[in-house]
């Protein structure tokens, strides 16, 4: 579950941005619609702790992030939380071209500090068709293969929520719906609340037929361009 | 999967980078681990042999030269000293112990030494087989005298005249080999000892034409020099200016004239010690380069690992992981190098220095290389895990595809 309430977020020298409010329940879909710019990625950060709000209140996965109160993870804390509570997929799927894909799923057990579970890595590329890939160099994937590595990478902790940013831009209709069908079936199968930040009208289309013929639970949130100057104080 | 593991996946991400710098790194340890080694080794062979000896008296010259002829063998004498002289040394009271020396003549490049059993006492030489010679034209090897020349007891052996090989030999007069030492480290190794009256049997024979010749050298009588040891340490500030002032002789204190040798290979060892630290330096720098890049390279993957849950010690220590890596397999490389060295360094010297390399232990200074490729790598991992420290994660979310 995501809960946000006057959430105001200050980039370092820069504009303040105000977000509307939002309450997710735990399995739902979130609709972060905005075009670039707009302050999705920076909302993302928020979610995730990888920032934290000038003001207001949010809470992640029953974790009071703002305002820090005695059980806010903070500092190395944060870290660990968020590599527990928190599946992300950036705009940019990076995978490590040092390691084999398998290497590249083992790295969250290394960077949650857990000991290292192959049958998880096993299991998580086999549950996305990629199993066959395991010993493979990044270099060597399809921008598809690319997805679900990152995907099966995401929620290999099986976190309580997941965030996509911009999961289909440069991808091709099919390939598109096919990564939109992907993100939901797995969100579906480790009941994460799934937060989809995105200015592609190919989603929205989507998600709204979704919500109509699959009954998801589809929330919308949108963002526009000059949210800072909403937001000045 | 833990730090260890993915650290060295990581340096070995860029293979011929990663080997470049392991490489450069050590050549950079392996010569000062070399020079450690030789140096230490040098200087144990050369503080080993002067042991038990007080002072050397021998005729007028250089007193390094004395030193050099009388302790070490590695350089010929000045000249020879009268028998009657010796015996006056003898009795001074402040001599506990003379041990003579008469050189002159080599089998196969190594020095036959004419002088008593004590000399033998004084190394603390053992024999391996056979025993102490008993009378004269009966000889003991060194150890590595026996094997390079390939003698046992039993066998004879003729001496040739000079102190080098080659020389004219001394045909009708051949040794026989009585004893063999056991391997000492000292300068016995490398040296077939004899009695003092072989020496002069084998001389006064080669120039005498009959007997009246014989008498008469006889009565010539000398040795080359005299080890000598003292009654008491006092005797070190009285005997050597009575020695060269009363006599026509001169005393060399090895202790002395020791210290002034290593001062003067000194001076060399630190130009060449310099060099190291230099050759060290650059390398750092080296390994500081290939981490600034890998931190530059890699930071979507740092970013990915701080998005994944790793703080920021966890990835700064990554980087860390990847220095010492580097360090530890550049100084595993460079002290195989260093003592492979020094293994084929006896093979390359003449075979009377190269006594003074063999030995198989370390010394406590080769510490330093291993703490040395550990502050290499701390110093030059430094920034590249500062910047590691800072790197944005909110960098990989913003990034554009």
């Amino acid at each position: 579950m995501i809960r946000a309430q006057g959430l105001v977020a200050a980039h370092p020298g820069g504009p303040f941005m105000a977000f509307p409010d939002v309450d997710l329940p735990q399995g739902g879909v979130l609709l972060l619609r905005g075009p670039s710019g707009s302050g999705k990625s920076t909302w993302l950060a928020l979610v995730a702790g990888l920032m934290s709000p000038a003001q207001g209140s949010l809470t992640v996965a029953d974790t009071v992030l703002a305002p820090v109160g005695s059980s806010s993870p903070v500092g190395a804390a944060r870290d660990v939380w968020r590599a527990r509570h928190v599946g992300l997929l950036p705009q940019k799927l990076h995978l490590s071209a040092a390691l084999t894909v398998a290497q590249n799923l083992a790295l969250v057990h290394w960077a949650a500090g857990v000991p290292a579970q192959p049958h998880q890595v096993d299991d998580a590329l086999a549950a996305l068709g990629v199993a066959d890939l395991a010993g493979s160099r990044p270099h060597k994937l399809s921008v598809g293969q690319v997805q679900r590595v990152a995907l099966a990478r995401a929620v290999l902790l099986r976190p309580p929520v997941l965030l996509a940013d911009e999961p289909t831009a440069s991808l091709d209709d099919g390939a598109a719906r096919a990564a939109l069908a992907l993100l939901l079936t797995t969100a579906r199968q480790s009941q994460a609340s799934l937060v989809l930040a995105t200015h592609d009208a190919r989603v929205v289309q989507a998600l709204q037929q979704a919500q109509l013929e699959e009954g998801i639970f589809l929330k919308e949130m949108c963002l526009q361009r000059n949210a800072e100057k909403r937001g000045q104080l | 999967m833990n730090s260890v593991v993915l650290s060295w996946r990581y340096a070995w991400a860029n293979p011929l980078s990663a080997a470049l710098n392991v490489v450069t790194l050590a050549l950079g340890l392996g010569a000062l681990a070399f020079i450690l080694l030789a140096e230490q080794r040098v200087t144990q062979a050369l503080e080993r042999d002067v042991a038990g000896i007080d002072v050397v008296v021998g005729a007028k010259g250089s007193p390094l030269q004395l030193i050099l002829a009388g302790v070490y063998h590695l350089d010929v004498p000045p000249g020879n000293i009268a028998l009657s002289d010796v015996e006056a040394l003898r009795q001074h009271p402040q001599v506990a112990q003379l041990i003579p020396l008469s050189l002159g003549d080599n089998v196969g490049g190594h020095r036959i030494v004419g002088t008593t059993p004590d000399y033998v006492a004084l190394y603390g030489g053992q024999l391996a087989s056979g025993h102490l010679w008993a009378q004269p034209m009966q000889a003991v090897l060194g150890a590595q005298v026996a094997d390079h020349l390939g003698l046992a007891v039993g066998d004879r052996f003729v001496g040739l005249h000079g102190l080098a090989a080659g020389g004219h030999g001394h045909g009708d007069m051949p040794y026989t080999v009585v004893g063999v030492l056991r391997p000492s480290g000292s300068v016995l190794d490398r040296l077939a000892l004899t009695a003092t009256e072989s020496v002069w049997a084998v001389h006064e024979a080669d120039m005498a034409q009959d007997d009246e010749d014989r008498a008469a050298l006889a009565a010539e009588r000398d040795i080359t020099l005299a080890l000598i040891r003292y009654t008491t340490p006092l005797a070190a500030v009285t005997f050597p200016r009575w020695v060269n002032t009363g006599t026509d002789m001169q005393a060399a204190a090895p202790a002395y004239e020791l210290s002034r040798l290593l001062r003067l290979l000194g001076a060399g060892t630190d130009v060449l010690r310099a060099l190291a630290v230099a050759l060290v330096a650059v390398a750092g720098l080296s390994v500081f380069l290939a981490l600034w890049q890998a931190v530059r390279e890699r930071r979507a993957d740092l970013a990915l690992l701080r998005l994944l849950g790793a703080g920021p010690r966890k990835v700064a220590g990554l980087l860390l992981a990847e220095a010492l890596w580097l360090a530890f397999l550049a100084c595993g490389l460079g002290l195989l190098l260093a003592q492979g060295l020094m293994t084929a360094l006896p093979l390359l010297m003449p075979p009377e220095a190269a006594g003074l390399v063999a030995s198989h232990r370390w010394p406590l200074q080769l510490w330093g290389v291993p703490a040395l490729a550990l502050g290499v790598a701390l110093l030059a991992a430094a920034l590249p895990a500062w910047g590691a420290y800072r790197v944005d994660v909110a960098h990989l979310l913003n990034a554009p595809a």
